[in-house]
């Protein structure tokens, strides 16, 4: 139903940023469209008859432009997507959101397949039934086999939604992992806000108090095997926040290894503090991150062959050209360059090295998912990619 | 409440030449539509504080839109008048808070994806009122320049790389005194174009010797005001039930007695708290600071003469540094600093492009104590490099 808000202009300005994507990627990647290759169907086939799929979606979290990732000028910061993942990807050149460009409300919009309109800033569950839900309830999945990793605290209720037949019970496993580290260094927050920190729209940095669902602190030992002092450790070799989001997501994998896991990256963020230095350095760690996660995939043994990773933004950042905004630090302008993004797809069941143009939208993520794995995302809006499924 | 039912005496809270203004123009602004007018009212309730040539153009808005006849009052505003509102936005005090209303219409707008409708209507406004109201062409042809790079030694990647398809790029600039000379050439043009406000001096550290005639705001001045407005937000944030939108709404609301300023001018007084409590990272980041300064002076009061002198913010520590107990004092991060300057630097040039008379602007660029420089004026071959020997002087001279 979003489609027609969106106005000729922009829909027109969205196109130029796909077709500069793709023909990035046929010179630098070596990609070939989609259109002239066969059919996917067969690919998608080979993956379903995988027994055991499963599934890793990471958010590109916090938002990068065209011009500091796959334009000619930004590819020195995403060697790793560059080189290694999409060459064996299924790129998608244009992927449009067309909903709030909020970090929490764009993920949830991500996780139900409907542009969710809850207050972005406010401690609340989608509206409409997620992912995680429509997965558990269908293919009777235990709770252990759903899980989302986000080191931003407001992303506590992201698990399950508010909806009547879904709801409590059903929803994923949310780790905070910023959230734990804070809890373990200091059994409360004195002396360690500053972990905390990950709102980084507002004027100062803000940590707000959490309304319940997150994953407690007690469980790092009963569930990942880790105990707080290992934990902690280890936390300070780290650098980010998304370090130890990578590390608390191979200690799941190891000890639970579920089928539908959702990893939400947010240093790049950072850009609304305004400085660019250390916007270019998120890109460039969620850059290695992912392909660190994708070696941790093949290295796994109940991972390795079966997984299909999907990586994507939740959308992008404001056209240093929009007089609206300020270039790369917000998001606000609601401009082309801030809603358009791409998305890539490799692993099980996936034809690689090869890109597609056509538009989609972010809410055809949940369908696609559904077609994967067997479930029914009945209420999302989007409708599964062809090319995928 | 719609603007059908405005009356004088509910302007009583505003600042009395704002409150004088609204009041004279009461009949003009009946007529427009709710998803219209408090953005309007947003600007005219700083009236008092607004800078020479925001008042005009402000003035001239409302006198362009009394002379509208009723159809053309209906052709301009038609767009606006189909955004749907919802009850609590009719109800909600937009008279007294106008900047309130515009965030919550802006929330509303994205939660109903009329976003686009609205970004639309507010372009075609803005276009009309331009042909109508041509904004004021500069005295002189504007010039800015960005000091970039304080402290900082090498650097791996070449500078001023989204600049030079604009300009000229010189390597073989004689930095010695450059700061001084550059001082200098303001200075000069401040004197030789006296203008309110018309001559702005930025640093994003400690402020240099300069002559009085210009409009200076630096980061280093404002160390107290920061660390005061840091204690408030925190004591703010301590509080039950405070959220971020609460945050800034009360933020949005600071006046400059409660930070401790009063320097005796209200207008600039105004500006440099807006610089703090509008913005993010201004209150942590010098290059933020500066970035964020030069691109709100050059939108609010269109100086004819802009210097910003980039200096190092404090180094973003590693999650490993923040864990270990060592209480450090803050580090700086020079080499970061020069990059977020660099792409600052091309920000305030964009930002300068946008105001009337672009076309005979001039900007510079230097790396400060280098002898790297990019020079943009209207008669500068774009795309070139010289390694012709010359001063900051001379430069300025050649594109000015």
């Amino acid at each position: 139903m979003g489609r027609r808000y969106q106005s000729d202009s922009a829909r027109e300005m969205s196109g130029q940023l796909a077709r500069t994507r793709r023909d990035f990627l046929r010179t630098a990647a070596g990609m070939a469209l989609g259109s002239a290759l066969v059919p996917s169907s067969a690919f998608a086939e080979a993956g379903a008859a995988l027994g055991k799929r499963k599934v890793i979606v990471v958010t590109f979290g916090g938002g990068a432009r065209d011009q500091e990732t796959f334009a000619p000028e930004g590819q020195e910061n995403i060697p790793h997507l560059v080189r290694e993942l999409i060459p064996q990807s299924a790129f998608f050149t244009q992927v449009v959101n067309r909903g709030i460009l909020g970090h929490y409300v764009a993920t949830a919009s991500l996780a139900t397949g409907v542009y969710e309109t809850i207050n972005n800033f406010a401690s609340l569950p989608p509206e409409h039934p997620t992912v995680f839900e429509y997965f558990r309830k269908d293919l009777k999945r235990p709770s252990s086999d759903a899980w989302v990793v986000a080191p931003s605290n407001g992303f506590n209720r992201i698990g399950g939604s508010s909806h009547r037949s879904y709801g409590p019970g059903l929803g994923a496993n949310v780790i905070l992992p910023k959230h734990l580290l804070t809890a373990a260094l200091s059994k409360g927050r004195g002396g360690y806000e500053h972990l905390l920190r990950d709102n980084y729209e507002t004027p100062s940095y803000y940590a707000p108090e959490l309304g319940g669902g997150e994953f407690e602190l007690q469980q790092l030992d009963r569930v990942l095997k880790l105990s707080v002092d290992d934990f902690k450790a280890h936390a300070l070799t780290l650098s980010s926040p998304d370090e130890l989001s990578l590390y608390i997501v191979r200690q799941l994998m190891r000890e639970v290894a579920p089928s539908l896991l959702w990893v939400t990256m947010h240093d790049i963020d950072i850009a609304h503090a305004g400085a660019y230095s250390l916007y270019i350095e998120g890109i460039q760690r969620t850059d290695r991150l992912c392909s660190e996660l994708w070696k941790m995939i093949q290295s796994e043994p109940q991972y390795a062959g079966k997984t299909t990773l999907f990586i994507l933004p939740d959308f992008g950042r404001d056209a240093d050209e929009d007089s609206g905004g300020n270039g790369f630090q917000h998001h606000r302008t609601g401009d082309a360059l801030s809603r358009t993004t791409w998305m890539m797809a490799l692993g099980a069941g996936v034809r690689g090295g090869v890109l597609f143009d056509r538009p989609l939208q972010s809410t055809d993520l949940v369908p696609t998912l559904g077609a994967m794995l067997n479930f029914s995302a009945a209420m999302a809006e989007g409708k599964p990619i062809a090319e995928l499924v | 409440m719609l603007p059908s039912d405005l009356r004088p005496e509910q302007f009583a809270g505003y600042p009395p030449e704002a409150r004088k203004l609204v009041t004279n123009y009461l009949p003009t602004l009946e007529r427009l539509p709710l998803g219209f007018v408090p953005s309007l009212l947003r600007e005219a309730i700083e009236y008092d504080y607004k800078f020479p040539l925001e008042r005009r153009a402000i003035e001239r808005e409302l006198a362009k839109l009394q002379s509208l006849s009723p159809p053309q009052a209906e052709d301009w505003f038609q767009a606006f008048g189909q955004i749907r509102l919802s009850s609590e936005l009719e109800h909600f005090d937009w008279i007294n808070s106008p900047a309130q209303f515009v965030e919550q219409l802006s929330t509303h707008l994205w939660a109903t994806h009329q976003l686009d409708a609205f970004r639309n209507a507010a372009t075609s406004y803005g276009e009309r009122l331009r042909t109508a109201v041509p904004p004021e062409a500069p005295p002189v042809a504007r010039l800015g320049i960005a000091v970039i790079g304080q402290g900082a030694g090498a650097h791996d990647k070449p500078l001023f790389r989204k600049l030079r398809a604009q300009g000229a790029y010189y390597s073989r600039i004689k930095p010695e005194n450059g700061l001084k000379q550059l001082l200098g050439v303001v200075a000069a043009r401040a004197k030789a174009h006296p203008v309110p406000y018309g001559h702005w001096y930025i640093d994003g550290g400690e402020q240099v010797e300069h002559d009085p005639a210009l409009t200076c705001v630096s980061y280093g001045a404002l160390a107290p005001v920061r660390a005061a407005l840091l204690r408030k937000i925190q004591a703010e944030t301590d509080r039950p039930g405070m959220g971020p939108e609460a945050l800034r709404t009360l933020l949005a609301r600071m006046n400059p007695a409660e930070l401790g300023i009063n320097t005796g001018d209200a207008v600039l007084d105004r500006f440099r708290v807006k610089l703090l409590t509008e913005a993010s990272g201004t209150q942590i980041f010098s290059t933020t600071f500066a970035q964020w300064g030069a691109r709100e002076s050059l939108r609010r009061a269109q100086p004819c003469t802009l210097l910003v002198r980039f200096a190092p913010r404090q180094k973003q520590r590693p999650m490993s540094e923040l864990l270990s107990a060592i209480q450090e004092s803050a580090q700086l991060d020079p080499a970061g600093s020069l990059v977020d300057a660099d792409f600052g630097a091309y920000y305030n040039w964009l930002n300068q492009q946008r105001l009337p008379g672009a076309e005979q602007s001039s900007f510079l660029a230097w790396f400060e104590d280098h002898g790297e420089a990019l020079a943009i004026g209207p008669g500068t071959p774009r795309g070139t490099e010289s390694s012709t020997e010359a001063d900051l002087r001379q430069v300025l001279s050649w594109i000015s």
